[in-house]
């Protein structure tokens, strides 16, 4: 059961590649293991609420010697989004990308995609993190590429160039990392860093593994490629890297931070709420310039993982929820817009602001459904985004941190101003010169994606007094890495 | 020895990044491969260079202690170098899709090309 989140992607990809000339068995594939892997997910999470860890060894070997998988409510919750959102975004991408990049192996790499999510989510032994980051990003070299546009390939370098600088400082850093300690098992590594002395070149691996998590995850300085190339894909596929990409970069910085960085907490703070301020004020700044749809929606994953770190800096029971609130909503929201900013594409057949109009008039049930994830985005409630931004926002104030809490209430008006942008130009602008309409009839599986991620959005504003439970449980979980040692390596005292 | 080894490392550093600067997109691509080979290298010196010790020693049919080389950086290389290449073999596919496509290697003439 545990591994079934691992397991079911892989499977899935041996069956895709048997079957790959039947494009409706793929497309009812995919589905079915997406279900089955939202299904693994719940039960590890209601498993979760009698042992408060979940840890599996791999191959029968005890805690350091093998690979260790763990599960505590952070990774739970998260795995549940992820594939809650890919339920969503496989249906919308049926609906939206072209029948020849579907029969290219669309879902293949959705899965592949899906396996290194999942299994960076779970594992808890950082060489094997770097497996499945690697797993991960090969997918998405190839879906960043998948139908060889000439836009399409020349981001792709900038992407690829980016990333692989990122993997190959995290192999440095486990390297230095090893040689100091000796192993591999985050536990364990945690465990040993809380002996005194600590040896002086881990905190240079640490910061190795923050520059190589901050490619990823594109904050401030490393952002520049993001923007530069999730606009040139079909959206559906940039609405699913939205959704999982930088999040799990920012999940590995979460983990991280609790196990190692957060011992030596003088120094890390201030790096943190640095970055973070950053890359909030550089990201939204970037968003609020630009003219076109897929452009602003990509500065503002820049912006909000900004969000993220000041809630991972914060290192409270309500920063971290939410921190961890934020990844969730983030997934969400971030994916809705960029899904209806695809219908508004399939509609008018422009992305480009200038060029749109009158959509709110001709088509309001596709004006409302970008306005309920824009309004998440700003943070007006009853909007996941807004509980987001008051628990982040209350643990700044609670903590005493005033400036970064400030620069973050600063930067939610911008975000709001550049929602309202799109808002007041596609949506209610008279449309003046109508453009020359190339519009596809959109798909109705189009439509049902949109519709199950905003009901998703809309699901977790209103249920937020019982989800924040389980978020305040996992932030709870992470300001006590003890706990995460203990049930890793039971006999260590 | 490890003197020399970290300087190995860091003169292969060195030139990786200096590759990754240039801006022809083929030199980009080995600088991509001397920026592994330089992880790689120094992934496998982690676990401390011994001259003259197995990794592998049968403990039982001895009595004296014996010394054993780590083995696992040499296991973490082996899944490194694989993924390394799988990665090389992408990029060099994707800078000859790029040179079909765009007719050129040089990145600057390409962003002039995309600005006009």
């Amino acid at each position: 059961m545990f591994f079934l989140p691992i397991l079911i992607p892989l499977i899935s990809i041996v069956l895709l590649i048997a079957f790959r000339s039947r494009l409706k068995f793929q497309q009812g594939l995919s589905i079915l293991s997406v279900f089955i892997q939202l299904f693994a997910a719940v039960s590890i999470l209601l498993k979760l609420s009698e042992n408060g860890h979940l840890v599996a060894q791999s191959g029968g070997w005890p805690a350091p010697f093998g690979i260790t998988f763990v599960a505590d409510y952070t990774s739970a919750i998260l795995l549940l989004a992820v594939s809650l959102v890919a339920i969503g975004s496989i249906i919308y991408s049926i609906g939206f990308v072209d029948f020849d990049r579907q029969k290219n192996g669309l879902f293949l790499l959705y899965q592949g995609l899906l396996a290194g999510v999942n299994g960076a989510l779970l594992t808890g032994d950082i060489f094997n993190l770097y497996v499945w980051f690697e797993v991960m990003v090969i997918s998405s070299f190839v879906l960043i590429t998948l139908g060889s546009e000439k836009t399409q390939l020349r981001a792709s370098v900038k992407y690829l160039v980016m990333n692989l600088v990122g993997s190959m400082l995290f192999v440095a850093a486990i390297g230095l990392l090893y040689s100091q300690l000796g192993t591999l098992n985050m536990a364990d590594i945690a465990y040993k860093l809380r002996l005194q002395p600590v040896p002086p070149l881990v905190n240079s691996a640490i910061m190795l593994f923050f520059v190589a998590f901050g490619i990823k995850a594109a904050v401030f300085p490393f952002f520049f490629w993001l923007p530069a190339s999730y606009p040139t894909p079909p959206i559906a596929i940039t609405a699913f890297f939205g959704a999982t990409l930088t999040k799990v970069g920012v999940y590995v910085m979460l983990r991280f931070y609790s196990l190692f960085a957060q011992l030596d907490v003088t120094f890390w703070q201030p790096v943190i709420f640095t970055v973070a301020a950053l890359t909030m004020i550089f990201g939204v700044l970037m968003a609020a310039s630009s003219y076109d749809i897929r452009k602003i929606l990509s500065f503002h994953i820049v912006s909000q993982i900004g969000y993220i770190l000041m809630g991972i800096g914060l290192f409270s029971v309500a920063g971290l929820a939410g921190a961890i609130l934020f990844i969730v909503h983030n997934m969400f929201s971030k994916t809705a817009t960029f899904m209806a900013g695809g219908l508004i594409y399939l509609y008018k057949g422009s992305y480009d602001l200038k060029k749109l109009g009158w959509i709110y008039k001709t088509k309001p049930l596709l004006a409302f459904l970008f306005l309920i994830p824009a309004l998440s985005l700003a943070g007006i409630p009853p909007t996941p985004g807004f509980f987001g931004k008051f628990l982040l926002l209350y643990a700044g104030f609670d903590g005493a941190h005033y400036t970064i809490t400030i620069v973050a209430l600063g930067v939610s008006i911008l975000t709001l101003f550049s929602m309202v942008k799109i808002w007041n130009e596609a949506m209610w602008k008279p449309e003046e010169n109508s453009v020359d309409l190339v519009v596809k009839k959109i798909q109705p599986a189009a439509w049902t994606g949109t519709i199950i991620v905003v009901a998703l959005t809309l699901l977790l504003g209103l249920t937020i007094g019982y989800t924040y439970d389980y978020l305040a449980d996992a932030a709870r979980q992470l300001l006590d890495p003890s706990l995460y040692i203990k049930a890793v390596l039971p006999e260590q005292p | 020895m490890s003197l020399l080894m970290a300087i190995l490392i860091g003169f292969l550093y060195a030139v990786s990044i200096y590759l990754l600067l240039r801006r022809s997109i083929v030199k980009l691509v080995i600088g991509i491969l001397f920026l592994s080979y330089a992880t790689n290298l120094m992934l496998f010196f982690t676990g401390g260079l011994t001259e003259t010790s197995p990794a592998f020693t049968d403990i039982a049919s001895t009595s004296e202690v014996v010394t054993a080389s780590d083995p696992l950086p040499q296991a973490l290389i082996l899944t490194a170098l694989v993924i390394g290449f799988g990665v090389a073999a992408f990029s060099m596919v994707l800078i000859y899709r790029f040179y079909k496509e765009s007719g050129t290697v040089d990145l600057d003439e390409l962003s002039e090309i995309e600005k006009s």
